[in-house]
């Protein structure tokens, strides 16, 4: 494969486990408006809870269970969806706020443990070597990674179709009712806080698997990887493609993503090394800028959501 | 041990008057801004760039480290962040405000009013620590086991007498009890024809001129460095909503509280998870009290 080829298969692979998240992003926001202000916490929980079951045993570290990837990937969704449960429990029953402070809490916590419990994490080493999966069926690198892109295809396909069966539902009717009105869907006698937190820990869950994808596609995890900036990105995806509309998620990602990588390359052309860490700080500023003047300006963003109506009404 | 609790109550200080301008906007406002923080950060670099272009002109007033300079810095650091905070208002929340957005918009914009500020700051100044002055002071020997800089004495001392005066405000001046009227309930000041857009004015001016306070305090007795703001997010949160979010008088307590905590949290705990603490007594809060220790604005807790 051609230079540009092969880093076009690198950038969708980056761009797919993006998407899968901010597809379990919009079923929070989009659909619930819940404000997770965490989402690289619980993509870190399901990043280290996949790494910490798949990876060989190893001395003076606890885990190390060497489960099958698909089993350990299971595992790190499952802890991710567990981590949601107990943060929606105390918190969604409040003010919508403290669901994102406490959130956003959560990521730090996540961050703190997994630099200082070594014994757990690895801390800032981070844990390495781990196999990546299938990659002994192939020989090269290049080959590897179009394998995984079709991979990431299929599972980016089974959760976009899992979530827009979902909200097609009763149920996902359900949850816009709440986002719209909650005093009518209440008066309807729905219990609110358990949808709140059935969507809620539904959306953390393919977040906790993007974290595993991305543990499995690199091979290797350290808390550099789980940086708050993270949590901005997949935000700015999610509204500039369109909240509340799966498609609008994808396409975020995608276009969010081809943003951030040209302006990091353009940075790293044009401004003198020097000044390369301040460069850096441009790239999260314009993610900053972007964020607000897409809320100001075209709030329902590129693809908005689709207006549902009843067919008694038209 | 006596160390600790010093320490903790100079954090719990800076955290306090952090705080204040937090739990009013949360009172007034009605939305969580996770960019008040940034102002913190804000005040103490812009009171470093004055510092630069006007030079030490005057000596430090012995034994502290600092003289007029840094003062006349703060002042106009405090101006530039009322400044900015209100720019931020016309430009970002009025505009949300006005086409009755969610209030989870606003909490959504103030994340991205929050990178914006951060970034700029480290852009402008760089990503490494500074300090206002490097002159070394000696520490004070208060009591056995326990040294205290002059500066630190300050800290606690300024932080009084501001809490102090904004008590007085909100309990003698008419604009005061307008804003106190307002966080406890919006429709009680409509009555009685005071201009909901003043308050509004009036609580980012303070909010913002304390946080600036805050910042000076911050980069005088730690260090300057653009982070400033991020690692304070949670213990503001955390001290507003114990305190009762719309409390003045609880938010400075609860600053104590979280400072105290935090530092005398190295006892007990590995040092590495000492920031967790805000964020475990914050959890506590929500948990078991969540309208606060003060109860303050009555829609803080419960259902929404």
């Amino acid at each position: 494969m051609s230079g540009f080829a092969s880093y076009l298969v690198f950038f969708l692979i980056v761009a797919s486990i993006y998407g899968v998240m901010v597809l379990g992003l919009n079923l929070q926001w989009g659909y619930t408006g819940l404000f997770n202000a965490g989402v690289v916490g619980f993509y870190a929980i399901g990043a280290y809870g996949t790494a910490i079951l798949a990876g060989p045993e190893r001395e003076a570290l606890v885990g190390g269970f060497g489960l099958p990837y698909p089993l350990a990937l299971l595992g790190g969704m499952a802890a991710t969806g567990v981590a949601a449960l107990v943060v929606g429990l105390a918190t969604l029953r409040l003010r919508a706020e403290y669901l994102a402070i406490a959130t956003f809490g959560t990521a730090i916590g996540v961050q703190l443990v997994a630099v200082n419990f070594e014994r757990l994490t690895g801390g800032v080493n981070g844990l390495i070597g781990l196999t990546r999966p299938g990659f002994a069926w192939f020989g090269t690198p290049g080959a590897y990674n179009l394998f995984f892109l079709g991979v990431m295809a299929v599972l980016v396909a089974a959760v976009f179709l899992a979530l827009e069966a979902a909200v097609r539902s009763p149920w996902g009717r359900l949850l816009k009712a709440v986002r719209e009105d909650e005093t009518a869907a209440r008066s309807l006698g729905k219990n609110i806080a358990r949808l709140r937190l059935q969507a809620f820990v539904l959306g953390s869950i393919p977040i906790g698997l993007a974290g595993g994808l991305y543990v499995g596609f690199i091979g290797y995890v350290s808390p550099l990887d789980f940086l708050p900036i993270l949590t901005f990105q997949v935000w700015a995806m999610l509204i500039v493609g369109g909240s509340g509309n799966n498609a609008g998620a994808l396409l975020g990602a995608v276009g969010v993503w081809a943003l951030w990588t040209m302006s990091g390359l353009a940075i790293s052309r044009l401004v003198p090394v020097a000044w390369q860490s301040q460069a850096g700080a441009i790239q999260v500023l314009l993610i900053g800028l972007l964020i607000v003047v897409v809320l100001l300006v075209r709030p329902q963003g590129l693809l908005g959501e689709r207006a549902t109506v009843s067919r008694e009404a038209e | 041990m006596l160390q600790a609790l010093a320490d903790g109550f100079l954090s719990g200080a800076i955290i306090a008057l952090g705080a204040i301008g937090l739990t009013l906007t949360m009172g007034i406002l009605r939305f969580a801004n996770f960019a008040h923080a940034e102002l913190i950060t804000w005040g103490a670099y812009m009171a470093l760039a004055v510092l630069a272009l006007t030079g030490t002109f005057a000596g430090p007033w012995s034994p502290l480290s600092f003289g007029l300079p840094l003062v006349a810095a703060a002042a106009a650091g405090a101006a530039a962040t009322v400044v900015l905070a209100l720019a931020v208002d016309r430009l970002v929340y009025r505009p949300l405000r006005s086409r009755a957005a969610g209030h989870m918009t606003l909490v959504f914009a103030s994340f991205g009013v929050s990178l914006v500020v951060r970034m700029l700051v480290l852009i402008a100044f760089g990503g490494a620590a500074t300090y206002y002055s490097h002159s070394l002071q000696i520490a004070v020997r208060v009591a056995p086991g326990l040294r205290i800089l002059p500066d630190q004495m300050f800290v606690l001392g300024l932080t009084l007498v501001l809490v102090l005066g904004l008590h007085l405000f909100l309990s003698r001046s008419r604009m005061g009890l307008a804003m106190r009227a307002l966080a406890e309930d919006p429709e009680l000041t409509a009555i009685h024809g005071i201009d909901p857009a003043r308050v509004v004015g009036w609580t980012w001016a303070i909010g913002a001129a304390l946080a600036a306070v805050a910042g000076v305090l911050y980069g005088l007795t730690i260090q300057l460095r653009p982070e400033i703001g991020f690692h304070l997010i949670l213990p503001l949160f955390a001290a507003a909503i114990l305190g009762g979010v719309g409390n003045v008088w609880g938010a400075v307590v609860g600053g104590f509280v979280v400072g105290l905590a935090e530092s005398l949290s190295v006892l007990f705990i590995p040092p590495g998870y000492k920031p967790a603490v805000p964020f475990l007594i914050l959890i506590a809060v929500l948990a078991l009290r969540p309208t606060g220790l003060f109860a303050g604005t009555s829609s803080a807790g419960g259902h929404r």
